[in-house]
């Protein structure tokens, strides 16, 4: 399938802000089946390239902004050729085993609730994935779909006891469970083109390791593994490992964000 | 080991051994009044110096003098030369451990690491992996704690490869005792130290970064006067004539690292950082961190800025991982350990666990991520209130620790309260690994447990310093 990404984010400061730095993932990370005809990433109108990777293997790069500055804009656009492996991720060349993906972290660290969701996910009856598909499932059930209900901060086990989330919760709850049932797990971000009507958006989901296919992905919001119309971008731990934008600021009250997703099939 | 006899360096209280055959006579020939006055006087020069360790979780003066003793630790060059060829040996496997641990893996492949040990292991850090680093060297400053037992048997009670401190002790006991007994330096063959800083700024210009061109810009980063070292930290920038800077002090722009000066910004290629990792960087680190610089590891990672030590170097010395480095020095080296390691139980294991728990009042039991004395148990000198609660602590967390026989350290003469009597004694020498070769300053900093029978040496619990003296020819 050939995506089409146009991803334009506009941040504006309530009072300038005398500096702005960012740390960017926004390039596709290699593997998983996706073909890149096209990627650019612009800031405020100038081309930004990644100048290094970071230990997971997401190529990176940093831009600093010196102020005043009311607003900024990043934009994303690219041209990709995709294919259906129904989440198996197979070619991808790893720079850390899978064990280190046990690791837990502040943002999907275990409690009892989350311990609870996954003991109930113990039985193994018709493999590995079905059970994936089990927990992944209960995940969704115990985490409502409400947009803006928690923000980037949020952990796994707070977003478990809310009830609802995002997709980025959806993923921190299923890789803390899925991790809790000794599956290597990890975070992902990416786009998704979700309908027809080419409404899409920045999605985030996880990859589970499993014993015969290595890393498989899984979308507990939409309850799948990724199919032709997700592009992986970038993986680590969690949200903040991942993060497609990480900043820190020199004054600038009450930033907001603007943020036009546009994903398209064809062109 | 705790029921062998203590060896005294000096051969007390039997026939002097050679090395100290001068100091022995000087013991001999000067007054005890004479010795108090010159300790005064030393006194008085480290405060003029400013010679301070700030002490954590204790009242009192917060710049508190480190106790010096005036009587040097001596070894014999030939003793030097045994122990320096084991430093060597043992820094070389440890840096080539920790680029395998973030490359290929190949110890833990072969199983001769336990895998989990390391990856799994909070100092492992991830944003390390698949990183070549200029000449592979990770821990360019290493302190090596040793003790000895024997007239041939040191051992290595840890290994200090991240930013290990107390090396301006080493430089300023000798100018101190430079200067209070001159004569007795005119007549004894001492290998000097004052040009530690030289060996060690060129150590730092030998690793720049692949971007650099040029003679690399060194600064000295730190995070600060509260910080305990910061003492340590502008005497170094300062003998080596280099910028003492703070994370404010510098700048990434355009993944570059640059430094704010009257003139204008200026490339930085090669940092020597005291901070620690958790702090180089809020983008990738600790969020809230203000002692770092934001995008220092971007401008790490596209090859334009070294940090000396690496990130990540943490990972050589765990306290668990310590006890496979003399497997490492087999795996990567094809040799035979020069140094010992310390025998060690690891708590982690059901069956060291048992034995150690039922030793407990043998034993010397350590928190694997601790430093400096804290969260430790020293059995032969504990309460059975302490006993209790380590064994308490041993059965919740095991994993947190290791423990080792309580060695019979070697004593040296000191000057105390009552005259001169011997204590125990350990010594940190100070390894430097640059990209062309490993420099070693002859000797390090003798610390000595300043409390009669105290095996504890920390400045932190109470212990002072030596000069440490290794003979010429």
């Amino acid at each position: 399938m050939h995506l089409t990404i146009h991803h334009g984010t506009l941040y504006r400061y309530g009072e300038a802000a005398n500096r702005v730095f960012q740390a960017l993932r926004l390039w596709p990370i290699p593997g998983g089946g996706q073909v890149i005809r096209d990627w650019r990433v612009e800031i405020d109108g100038r081309k930004l390239r990644p100048t290094c990777r970071d230990g997971f293997g997401n190529p990176a790069a940093t831009h600093v902004i010196d102020g005043p500055v009311a607003s900024l804009s990043i934009v994303v656009h690219a041209e990709v050729d995709t294919q259906d492996r129904h989440g198996v991720l197979g070619d991808a060349v790893e720079s850390l085993p899978p064990l280190f993906y046990l690791n837990s972290t502040e943002l999907t660290a275990i409690d009892p609730a989350l311990q609870a969701l996954a003991d109930a996910q113990r039985d193994t009856s018709g493999g590995e994935i079905a059970q994936l598909h089990r927990l992944c499932d209960s995940v969704r059930e115990r985490v409502e779909y409400r947009s803006d209900s928690t923000h980037v901060t949020t952990s796994a086990a707070e977003a478990l006891a809310h009830g609802a989330g995002v997709c980025q919760d959806h993923a921190h709850v299923l890789i803390a469970t899925a991790r809790a049932l000794g599956f290597p797990a990890r975070y992902v971000s990416g786009y998704l083109c979700a309908s027809a009507d080419g409404a899409a958006a920045s999605h985030a989901w996880a990859e589970i390791h499993v014993s015969k296919l290595g890393w498989v992905g899984f979308d507990a919001t939409n309850r799948i593994c990724p199919d032709e119309r997700y592009v992986r971008v970038a993986v680590g731990r969690d949200y903040r490992d991942a993060a497609p934008v990480r900043g820190v600021r020199h004054g600038g009250l009450a930033e907001t964000l603007e943020v036009r997703v546009r994903i398209g099939e064809g062109q | 080991m705790s029921d062998t006899a203590v060896f005294d360096e000096m051969g007390w209280p039997g026939e002097t051994r050679a090395p100290y055959a001068l100091v022995d006579a000087w013991l001999k020939s000067v007054p005890h009044e004479q010795l108090a006055l010159k300790r005064r006087e030393a006194e008085g020069l480290f405060r003029r110096i400013g010679i301070t360790f700030a002490v954590y979780s204790e009242g009192g003066d917060p710049e508190r003098l480190i106790p010096f003793d005036l009587i040097p630790r001596v070894l014999a060059q030939a003793e030097w030369q045994r122990l320096k060829l084991g430093l060597e040996q043992r820094v070389k496997a440890l840096n080539a451990f920790i680029h395998d641990v973030y490359h290929d893996r190949e110890i833990l492949r072969a199983g001769r690491v336990p895998e989990q040990l390391v990856i799994n292991n909070s100092q492992f850090r991830p944003e390390m992996a698949g990183f070549d680093l200029p000449g592979h060297i990770y821990s360019h400053i290493a302190g090596i704690d040793m003790v000895r037992t024997g007239p041939d048997q040191y051992y290595v009670l840890e290994d200090n490869c991240r930013t290990p401190s107390g090396v301006s002790y080493m430089v300023e006991n000798r100018e101190v005792m430079l200067r209070l007994f001159p004569d007795l330096f005119r007549r004894a063959s001492v290998a000097p130290v004052a040009h530690y800083p030289d060996e060690l700024l060129e150590t730092l210009r030998s690793v720049p970064p692949p971007n650099c061109r040029g003679e690399p810009t060194v600064v000295l980063l730190t995070p600060g006067i509260h910080n305990s070292a910061y003492y340590e930290h502008a005497f170094l920038a300062d003998e080596m004539g280099i910028e003492l800077v703070e994370g404010e002090d510098l700048l990434v722009q355009g993944d570059v690292c640059y430094m704010r000066t009257t003139r204008g910004l200026a490339r930085v290629d090669v940092i020597y950082r005291r901070i620690d990792d958790d702090y180089i960087d809020p983008l990738v680190f600790n969020p809230n961190s203000m002692l770092g610089v934001p995008g220092l590891y971007f401008a790490y990672r596209a090859g334009n800025v070294n940090l000396t030590n690496a990130i990540g170097a943490g990972i050589a010395d765990d306290k668990a991982v310590y006890i496979h480095v003399p497997e490492m020095v087999r795996f990567y080296l094809g040799e035979e350990p020069l140094l010992s390691n310390v025998p060690t139980w690891d708590c982690r294991l059901p069956e060291d666990l048992k034995y150690v728990l039922a030793h407990l009042d043998e034993l010397v039991v350590k928190a694997v991520h601790g430093s400096g004395g804290y969260g430790m148990l020293v059995g032969p000198h504990a309460t059975q209130a302490q006993l209790a609660e380590f064994a308490a602590l041993l059965r919740a967390r095991p994993h947190d620790y290791i423990a080792q026989p309580t060695l019979a350290l070697s004593t040296v003469p000191t000057f105390v309260e009552n005259g001169i009597a011997p204590r125990h004694v350990d010594l940190r020498p100070f390894v430097l690994s640059g990209g062309d070769r490993i420099r070693i300053v002859p000797g390090g900093l003798t610390r000595v447990a300043l409390r009669e029978g105290s095996l504890v040496v920390n400045s932190s619990q109470g212990g002072g310093t030596k000069d440490t003296w290794v003979l010429e020819g």
